[in-house]
């Protein structure tokens, strides 16, 4: 059973190094941390989908498949691997966790473009279940559906018009001229970061929990 | 200004300018006239006694002709003054505008000010006393109240509501910073003073206090006016705005606080705790009352839906009846005005119509510019009426204190509140939160107030506010405009709100509580999602009327969305090609899934089954039939949503299908019927025939007008009979009785 200094220790093992170089990762919040993972998994060494569907307060959330699915979906651990766990370790969790950090105020615009395009691949993920590297009409309307799913009863076709209309805005904005024939196949990745540009993610996916300035950890190097 | 046909462009303003300059004239002569006119008269004569003396008049003088014409100026006298001002200010208004490059350079607000100096001038140049106009009765209940309903109505929640932190602690905290540190050095510098010393070391320090409480408030009117017109993005707008309305809490309790104390003369620890409590009763008791009134509104409002035509009267009157009961209790008013607006806006929006949220916007706007005009007038023919003591230091020393005290106290505050802020304020935002912080006819008012027995140097404060008033005005809201140009502030964004990205604000809303549920911590996203809930579940049922109270947020926005769109495009003549930022040839069938192989010229129609075919054949025919007979006997009442009372409708109705022919994101069965058969994964295909059934009964005359080869009727056809079935619902709600359309202004949610 580890302790959560042995996690302090081996982090920078777990995390790439390349995009984590910018997230202040402190003790204080590891251990806030794996102390929730322990709750959630009940002293166990791995949680797995059950755990995180056990929580009461994620009941009024009308996308909490999509959150949960999220965790263990491997894109999301940085490895280049696809496909998803079917429980994840606490190293794992943390790597997910670490997609919400803010990013610090001393960063350089390169940095926070590296921050604001891991977070925008995070939701990518989210909507791009297939993995296909674009977000299709279908993907994008069950995002909608899920979106108004604990609204009451929503009829499917305003929510589907809804989605197409935002399709049809994606593809307006980075594809203007397409003859009547051309199909447009889905959002890519850099449509995606077109249109929720005027969106600060670094600043808005972020939770406040997680910000507090204590010590750094650089580029894998524990310095406090 | 459109500098396009240059010279017919050029001549007509000059001869509008010249237009406004005679009527300026001819109404300015009036004025004097009237005023010298009615200061002969006895300012004794009652109304009846005006009647009766030119009754007896008349009666004495009987060898007279009887009077054809007769002048009687007494009894309208008052009326007609105030529309004379209200007059001039609005022609003020409309002159600046048609004088090429001068609103670019000056802000309006230094120009009705040197107006208002020369309409005092020039009826000090008659001989005449000036009318003493800033009366601050007539301020605070008549003028003062439109601006700010205006604003707290058409307050941007979401940003004030995530800046609220800040915002707070700049208008409490930095309010009582910036009185203390001028009214204490002042007190000091009054003492140990110069040859004017004698006047000034009379000068207590209770009332140096006191000064300092009225010369430091940010001015909401001011600011209005002058980052009106410079742009600068929302966050700072938000800041220093939304500081300038909340400081006025702070700004009442130190004003009653120091002029209670200087009366009584003592000041005791008791009554210095007494005065923090006040702070809150005041700030706390204002918001209570208007958020009281403003649920009282949105009741109300709930049940206008017959009586559409006074809808407006409501929001105005419970709001001014807000402020009139907070200014019963000395509470602060303008925190009730604000709170009034902002918790009815949702609600009322929702269940007003569309023509009513319209003139309310209109009528909004209007009072809070005639308002703010008549404001800036009248404080320059107040300097003018003066009465002043100029006192050199007093005035120089204030002047450089405030400045310094507003300097001192942003950066102090944005140190101590950047390490609570995620997007902290840089050093650029920081000067132009110093620099926005303008004073303004608030502050005269207040001055005006004091009673000359308790305070011998009263005309020496009011100098002084006067030219701390015209020092921010004219130098600084002149020249904020070009110093945020030089420093490259972020400006507005003038991006509409696209439907992407609403749908991904309400995601990431949901993702970030989801993930603080997880991460066990009860962060501001679970409490926002909390009153979300209680708000849909409980508020919204009680104040909204029907449906509406149902509908999600994102739903609300779409719908608004299309009601835009379609207004649009009527309004711009009904061209097939809807003007849209982004030119694009894009249309729904390019986002459709379809089969990736096409065959090119016909669309094709690939195994279609027999009696398939039979069916649609059956249907074309009935519809040509149909239609042949729609055309011959027009009425009215085929229509699909009867409201309709002119025929500008079914004008739009057409308008809007052949738009939608073309790009019509409103809809998804654009589907074609060779598609959905031809590729069996598509859920279309199965229902396809019910909804063409259903289209069927859809009885709609345009379709007459779709007749085209035959294999092209079945798109336009299609999309036509399928849009009617869901768009009459649609239409019914939107254009009968359509709610407020989305205007530049924020959306409609509480909470969003």
């Amino acid at each position: 059973m580890y302790n959560y200094r042995y996690y302090c220790k081996n982090l920078h093992k777990y995390i790439h190094i390349v995009d984590v170089c910018f997230f202040t990762v402190s003790q204080e919040q590891i251990k806030n941390l794996y102390q929730r993972f322990q709750q959630l998994s009940g002293n166990h060494e791995k949680i797995s989908r059950d755990d995180l569907e056990r929580i009461p307060a994620l009941n009024n959330n009308p996308i909490r498949k999509q959150i949960i699915t999220a965790f263990f979906d491997k894109r999301n651990q940085h490895q280049n691997d696809v496909g998803s766990l079917d429980e994840i370790g606490f190293e794992q969790f943390l790597m997910v966790m670490s997609h919400f950090r803010p990013v610090n105020s001393t960063a350089t615009e390169e940095e926070k473009a590296i921050v604001r395009k891991q977070k925008l691949r995070f939701l990518f993920n989210m909507h791009d279940t297939d993995n296909d590297g674009i977000i299709t009409l279908d993907e994008y309307r069950t995002v909608v559906e899920e979106l108004l799913s604990q609204s009451g009863a929503i009829e499917t076709e305003v929510a589907r018009s809804i989605a197409d209309a935002a399709m049809l805005e994606v593809a307006s904005t980075n594809v203007p001229h397409m003859a009547p024939d051309d199909f447009y196949e889905g959002i890519t990745f850099e449509h995606f970061e077109q249109i929720l540009k005027g969106i600060e993610m670094e600043s808005r996916m972020s939770i406040r929990f997680l910000d507090m300035n204590t010590a750094t950890m650089r580029c894998g190097k524990l310095s406090s | 200004m459109p500098s396009g046909t240059v010279s017919h462009g050029a001549s007509g303003r000059l001869r509008g300018l010249f237009l406004v300059m005679v009527l300026v004239f001819l109404e300015g002569s009036v004025f004097t006239v009237a005023v010298a006119s009615s200061d002969q008269h006895s300012p004794t004569t009652a109304h009846s006694g005006g009647h009766k003396a030119t009754d007896h008049g008349s009666h004495n003088n009987t060898g007279k002709a009887f009077p054809v014409l007769d002048l009687n100026y007494e009894n309208v006298r008052v009326p007609f003054e105030i529309s004379l001002w209200v007059l001039l200010a609005s022609l003020m208004k409309l002159g600046f505008h048609l004088v090429p490059h001068l609103s670019n350079i000056v802000p309006e607000s230094c120009l009705l000010i040197v107006v208002g100096l020369l309409v005092g001038g020039i009826i000090r140049g008659t001989g005449e006393t000036v009318p003493p106009v800033m009366d601050s009765k007539l301020f605070f209940y008549i003028l003062l109240p439109p601006i700010i309903l205006d604003a707290g109505y058409f307050l941007p929640i979401r940003p004030f509501m995530e800046n609220l932190g800040t915002i707070l602690i700049f208008a409490v905290v930095g309010t009582l910073w910036n009185a203390f540190f001028v009214g204490g050095l002042l007190y000091g510098v009054c003492q140990i003073g110069t040859e004017t010393s004698s006047i000034l070391s009379r000068i207590g320090l209770l009332q140096c206090l006191l000064f300092g409480s009225i010369i430091s408030a940010v001015d909401p009117v001011a600011v209005l006016a002058v980052f009106e017109e410079i742009h600068i993005n929302e966050l700072l707008h938000i800041l220093v705005f939304g500081e300038s309305l909340l400081n006025d809490a702070v700004t009442v309790v130190l004003y009653h606080l120091f002029e209670e104390f200087s009366g009584i003369g003592s000041v005791t620890l008791l009554k210095g705790f007494l005065g923090v409590i006040s702070f809150f009763v005041v700030a706390l008791g204002g918001v209570l009352v208007g958020v009281l009134y403003g649920i009282l509104a949105a009741f109300t409002s709930r049940f206008t839906s017959h009586t559409r035509v006074i809808e407006p009267l409501f929001v105005f009157l419970y709001s001014y009846m807000a402020y009139l009961s907070a200014e019963i209790f000395h509470l602060s008013g303008i925190m009730a005005l604000i709170a009034c607006g902002a918790v009815m806006r949702p609600y009322v929006e929702a269940n007003i119509s569309h023509k009513s949220h319209t003139t309310i916007k209109y009528f909004l706007k209007m009072w809070s510019s005639v308002s703010e005009t008549l404001i800036f007038i009248f404080l320059g023919v107040a300097t003018v009426a003066g009465p002043h003591d100029w006192n050199w230091t007093f005035v120089t020393v204030t002047v450089i204190l405030c400045l310094v005290a507003r300097v001192i106290g942003v950066v102090g505050l944005t140190f101590i509140i950047n390490k609570f802020r995620i997007v902290k304020l840089t050093t650029k935002d920081q000067f132009i939160i110093a620099y926005g912080g303008l004073r303004g006819a608030i502050a005269f008012s207040l001055g005006f107030l004091l009673k000359k027995e308790h305070f011998p140097e009263r005309e020496i404060f009011l100098t002084a506010i006067i030219t701390v008033i015209f020092f921010t005005v004219f130098v600084q809201g002149m020249t904020i405009k070009p110093l945020v140009e030089l420093l490259a502030v972020k400006k507005k964004q003038e991006a509409k709100r696209s439907i992407n990205e609403e749908i991904h604000t309400q995601f990431l809303d949901h993702l970030l509580t989801g993930i603080e549920d997880i991460c066990g911590h009860y962060g501001h996203h679970h409490w926002k999602d909390k009153l979300n809930r209680f708000n849909k579940k409980y508020v919204k049922k009680c104040l909204i009327a029907g449906e509406r109270s149902k509908e999600p947020q994102l739903i609300a926005f779409y719908h608004k969305m299309e009601m835009k769109q379609a207004i649009q495009l009527v309004e711009s003549g009904g061209g097939i090609k809807m003007p849209s930022a982004v030119p694009s040839t894009v249309s729904m069938q390019n986002i459709q899934p379809r089969p990736p192989t096409k065959p090119a010229p016909e669309r094709a129609i690939p195994q279609l089954s027999k009696n398939k075919e039979e069916e649609i054949r059956k249907i074309l025919r009935t519809n040509l039939q149909r239609t042949r007979q729609r055309l011959r006997s027009y009425n009215r009442h085929t229509l699909v949503a009867d409201p309709y009372e002119d025929g500008l409708s079914d004008l739009f109705l057409k308008k809007q299908k052949m738009f939608q022919i073309e790009k019509k994101p409103a809809s998804n069965k654009v589907p074609m019927i060779q598609v959905d058969l031809a590729s069996p994964q598509s859920p279309d295909s199965v229902n396809l025939l019910d909804e063409f059934g259903q289209a069927n009964q859809q009885e709609e005359e345009e379709q007459g007008l779709m007749m085209k080869p035959p294999s092209r009727p079945r798109e336009a056809k299609k999309p036509s009979e399928e849009d009617e079935a869901k768009d009459p619902q649609k239409l019914m709600r939107c254009l009968s009785d359509p709610g407020p359309s989305a205007d530049e202004d924020e959306d409609g949610a509480f909470l969003p």
